[in-house]
């Protein structure tokens, strides 16, 4: 258990040396704009794969977390004048008891009704965006002032590179915490066998209905993060398309594996920019890619890599 | 807006019996498509637990092939039986190549979110194949019947909208029968009741898998050639369709064909009735907000089996 | 095909490599136009043909010997429609791939979504899309090629009034175009002597608006119907119109201006009224009109190229791609500031959606008088002035 433990917290340090030495390859700006969307999708990840790779429950409506905290932000700065930082948090705590409110009858709901429920949950939240044109701008979106922090006005991609880094680090660390936590170790038993777990005197429910809030919480912050960055926001955001592509990076990346849902992130953000030297070619390049992974390591990439990495390298004895 | 329901009425008393009725046709017509495409999701998932998220590409494969056939000369009947035949190879083919692979794999099988992500994979891949080979314009295929509506009591029906329900009927009594008299289908019941069971007697579980692939696809493909004088055809249609069947599927219980035909009627006629009472920019609200309600009182959907859960 | 398919893989390779391989002293002498464009997606029949036609016209004028002594490159990346990939790639072309102008958005989400990089930047715009938003109020670095939907439904509405139709309906999409459209609708009705009686929604992935069309079948005092839309949904309206058996006079916006709306609606479309660009009807105009030849020229040279069809997005694209180098020509650099107010400058430019004249005040340059209102008959757009 230790010995994990200082793993994932050699994990953080890894990730962190990454991020602090990345700036050093980027040869100008556009590359700061794809490591800013690919940190903040990767918070989103991150808080999802709590869900999915712990809690064994899927959601196919993170986008519409995600998109609700984004117009909060949006919204409430531009509208009604509030500080950035307090709409993020009005945000964040609005969307947490929204998910509390829905998390229990959903919750009830398994495996591909509760995919269903949350899909039409976050396709309303869509819907709802698109028409409300007076409040949201309907579906062009909205231009979301910049992020002031006390004196220091947030601009530039070099700024937002250091502020999505922070966040991710921050997210990275409470994901591991987490996990590590006696609300970690529930969450892998109930991942086990739901019934089993409530056996063994798990309150279940509550533990998933915790888990569902905070990674709704993850994506909301992410959402306001991502509406300042670009300073604009869509109701594309809260799409049915966004929330599969969400799901995809975490299971890309490797479910139950913080770091797998960065990397998860990272890829599929990175990948249709890559792609572009492909032209017409490139969504039948993107799909082909997704399904090699998939049956090549199923259990995602991280996980898979480590596996191999582990098979390679010659037996420790175990301390 | 406009004036308020009951005023319109007031005013139109005797139209407001053939605006129901049109309604109630426009439901139907769009819910016969949902159902159709819905009882695909349904086979697939009988036989292996897979939400296979590719089934709307299938649908929109039947369109564009029997449209691009057509174009090349063929007679309509000949391209769309081709159309079907080509469609359920893809499906045998995504099958063999991209879900078998993973989900008998050595050393434990994929989980179903893996094989979920494999066949949106799938989707994008076979969506962007079709963009490339046949293009990204839209095309209609000729009505099968004309073009001329049905008149019934004052409201109008699109003829091939009977085509459709006509082949719905067809698939939900040609299921039935496979499902209740051939060995084939009982062996696809047993598989989706308990696969290990399944395998135990001697049932070919990969056999069984396959087959599911390519029902669901020639379906699938026959949804699409049916609906596309309707819907029109694209090669980006079967997201929307997909998602559509999705929920009609889950709405009458996921495993059922005939729950999938009653949710994608259901569905429909609740969007066209929520269109025409209530508000047409919110009738998707409506609908979905129909779905939770009915998952949250019968979680198992309509008309799912109350699965008791292994523990 | 091949052929470009590698000579692009080169290029993006080079992207990916990094920017010093770019800005090697050969590549900088060109004159680089950026694009970002809807080339697959909902809104791929916009981004499509402007995506072609912007290619074509390169090689075109590369092989004419360039402008100003340099050849001109365009970078094309496809946005999916998508407001977020369209800033990522607005995003690579200013900073990575270093272009002069970019000329593109092929929808106005995209657009609006870039503005705020743009003004960052400070790099000469030209959207290809619709919406008045765009231009109103003016933004320094932007500039607009399309009629814009305000201009689509004062053509509209100007001929409801000769025919003494009052009480008109609105049916349109969820879409940001129709929204916008439909917006203008119901803000202009009041000055043309207009009322809008009724106003029906449905979502761009619908599949039957029978029940929107009886609402307003059966909505009293509807004496005229206007479609705010585009794409295959607008077809499907058109077959339920004629399904229901209705015959109210029947207006779509310039979305559908393309044969696909036509052959879509399955005879649905015989008797609607469209304003559409030159462009559609260049055959038609008369020999004295200004967009007769450019249309002409522009259209076989795109048909002969592709083998399809024209439709007025394509026009859009060519109208930006020649008042940009245009303006280059005239500010005799692709100095970003010169060539704004070069773009700004422009006067009397004769382009196949109209000839243009940029003001500070105005950044689209269009008048009602080169959109022309067309009336579909036997499956073609016939010219009704």
């Amino acid at each position: 258990m230790l010995r994990l433990a200082s793993a994932r917290t050699g994990g953080l340090v890894a990730l962190a040396a990454i991020v602090a030495a990345l700036p050093l390859f980027f040869p100008n700006n556009f590359y700061y704009d794809v490591a800013i969307k690919t940190a903040l999708n990767a918070i989103v990840c991150i808080g999802l794969n709590l869900l999915i790779g712990y809690a064994g429950q899927i959601s196919l409506g993170h986008a519409g977390f995600f998109a609700l905290g984004g117009y909060a932000s949006a919204i409430l700065t531009a509208r009604y004048g509030w500080p950035g930082l307090l709409a993020m948090l009005a945000g964040a705590v609005g969307v947490g008891l929204l998910a509390f409110a829905i998390a229990r009858p959903v919750l009830r709901l398994r495996g591909h009704y509760l995919a269903m429920a949350t899909l039409g949950l976050g396709i309303i939240v869509a819907i709802i965006i698109n028409r409300e044109i007076a409040i949201t701008g309907g579906p062009d979106g909205m231009t979301v002032p910049r992020l002031w922090v006390g004196g220091w006005r947030v601009s530039g991609a070099v700024a937002w590179y250091w502020v999505a880094a922070g966040a991710l680090l921050l997210a990275v660390w409470l994901s591991l915490n987490l996990i590590d936590s006696t609300l970690g170790r529930a969450l892998r038993a109930l991942h086990g066998s739901e019934i089993a777990a409530q056996t063994a005197g798990i309150d279940t429910t509550r533990y998933k209905v915790l888990v569902f809030v905070i990674s709704a919480v993850f994506a909301s912050l992410a959402g306001s993060l991502f509406a300042h960055a670009e300073g604009y926001v869509t109701p594309i955001e809260a799409g049915f398309l966004r929330s599969i592509e969400f799901v995809t990076m975490v299971v890309l990346g490797g479910m139950a594996s913080t770091f797998g849902a960065v990397a998860g992130a990272a890829i599929l953000t990175a990948l249709p920019q890559l792609l572009t030297v492909f032209q017409d070619y490139k969504h039948l390049v993107l799909g082909a890619i997704l399904i090699g992974v998939m049956i090549f390591m199923p259990n995602g990439l991280v996980p898979s890599v480590a596996l191999s990495l582990r098979r390679l390298r010659p037996p420790v004895p175990a301390s | 807006m406009t004036k308020s329901a009951a005023v319109r009425h007031a005013e139109l008393g005797t139209a407001s019996v053939a605006e129901f009725l049109q309604f109630l046709f426009s439901g139907i017509t769009v819910g016969a498509i949902y159902a159709l495409v819905g009882v695909g999701f349904a086979i697939i998932y009988s036989a292996s637990n897979v939400i296979n998220f590719a089934q709307g590409e299938f649908v929109m494969l039947g369109g564009m092939a029997t449209m691009f056939l057509l174009s090349g000369g063929e007679p309509l009947w000949l391209a769309a039986l081709l159309a079907i035949v080509i469609t359920a190879a893809i499906g045998l083919a995504l099958n063999k190549f991209a879900v078998e692979p993973a989900a008998h794999r050595r050393g434990g099988g994929a989980s179903v979110v893996t094989l979920i992500i494999i066949t949106i994979g799938a989707s994008i891949f076979i969506r962007g194949a079709a963009e490339v080979l046949l293009g990204k314009d839209s095309h209609r295929l000729p009505a099968f019947s004309g073009d001329q509506p049905i008149d019934i009591f004052g409201a109008k029906l699109d003829p091939q909208v009977l085509w459709v329900l006509g082949a719905l009927a067809l698939a939900v009594v040609g299921l039935r029968w496979f499902f209740a008299r051939t060995r084939l289908g009982k062996a696809m019941l047993a598989t989706s009741c308990n696969r290990l069971a399944a395998e135990l007697v001697g049932i070919d579980v990969r056999m069984i898998l396959l087959a599911s692939f390519g029902l669901s696809a020639a379906l699938g493909a026959l949804a699409g050639i049916l609906t596309a004088p309707i819907t029109l055809t694209r090669y980006d249609i079967g997201i929307m369709l997909g998602l559509k069947g999705f929920c009609a599927a889950i709405l009458g219980g996921l495993g059922s064909p005939f729950g999938a035909v009653a949710g994608g009627l259901l569905l429909g006629i609740a969007e066209a009735m929520a269109a025409g009472y209530l508000s047409s920019a919110y009738k998707d609200v409506v609908a979905f907000v129909i779905i939770l309600a009915v998952l949250f009182l019968a979680p198992g959907g309509l008309f799912g089996a109350k699965a008791t859960e292994r523990v | 095909m091949i052929a470009r398919l590698s000579r692009r893989a080169l290029l993006g390779s080079a992207i990916a490599a990094g920017a010093a391989m770019i800005a090697a002293p050969a590549m900088a002498q060109n004159i680089k136009i950026g694009a970002f464009l809807a080339v697959t997606g909902p809104a791929s029949f916009l981004g499509d043909p402007e995506a072609k036609t912007l290619k074509l016209y390169a090689e075109k004028i590369n092989s004419a010997g360039g402008v100003l002594g340099r050849k001109i490159e365009v970078i094309v990346y496809d946005s999916a429609g998508d407001a977020k990939q369209a800033t990522t790639f607005a995003k690579r072309l200013i900073e990575d791939d270093k272009v002069d102008v970019i000329v593109g958005g092929s929808t106005t989400g995209e657009t609006m979504a870039v503005v705020p990089l743009i003004d960052e930047a400070r790099i000469p715009f030209i959207s290809l899309a619709g919406a008045s938003v765009i231009v109103e109020p003016v933004k320094k670095w932007v500039f607009k090629m399309p009629h814009s939907d305000r201009m689509a439904v004062e053509k509209a509405y100007i001929d409801m009034k000769k025919r003494n139709l009052s009480g008109v309906a609105i049916i349109g999409g969820s879409g940001g175009f129709d929204q916008s459209c439909r917006k203008e609708a119901q803000a202009l009705a009041p000055k043309y002597g207009m009322k809008v009686v009724a106003d029906e929604t449905y979502a761009p992935t619908d599949t039957d608006m029978t029940t929107q069309l009886t609402k307003i079948k059966n909505t009293a005092g509807v004496q005229a119907i206007f479609g705010c839309g585009f794409g295959s949904v607008t077809s499907i309206t058109a077959r339920n119109y004629k399904q229901l058996g209705m015959s109210t006079p029947f207006y779509f916006n310039h979305g559908v201006g393309s044969q696909q709306f036509i052959d879509g609606a399955g005879g649905g479309a015989e008797g609607v009224r469209v304003p559409v660009a030159a462009l559609l009807v260049a055959e038609q105009l008369p020999a004295g009109d200004p967009q007769k030849k450019a249309a002409l020229d522009y259209g076989a040279a795109y048909k002969t190229a592709y083998k399809e069809p024209i439709s007025t997005f394509g026009g859009h694209a060519y109208d930006g791609l020649q008042i940009a180098l245009d303006a280059i020509k005239r500010a005799g650099s692709t100095d970003k500031a010169k060539v704004r107010d070069a773009i700004e400058q422009t006067k009397n430019h004769v382009g196949v959606d109209g000839t243009y004249n940029m003001t500070p005040a105005d950044h689209m340059g269009l008048t009602l008088e080169s959109f022309k209102l067309v009336e579909i008959r036997n499956n073609t757009w016939k010219l009704l002035e």
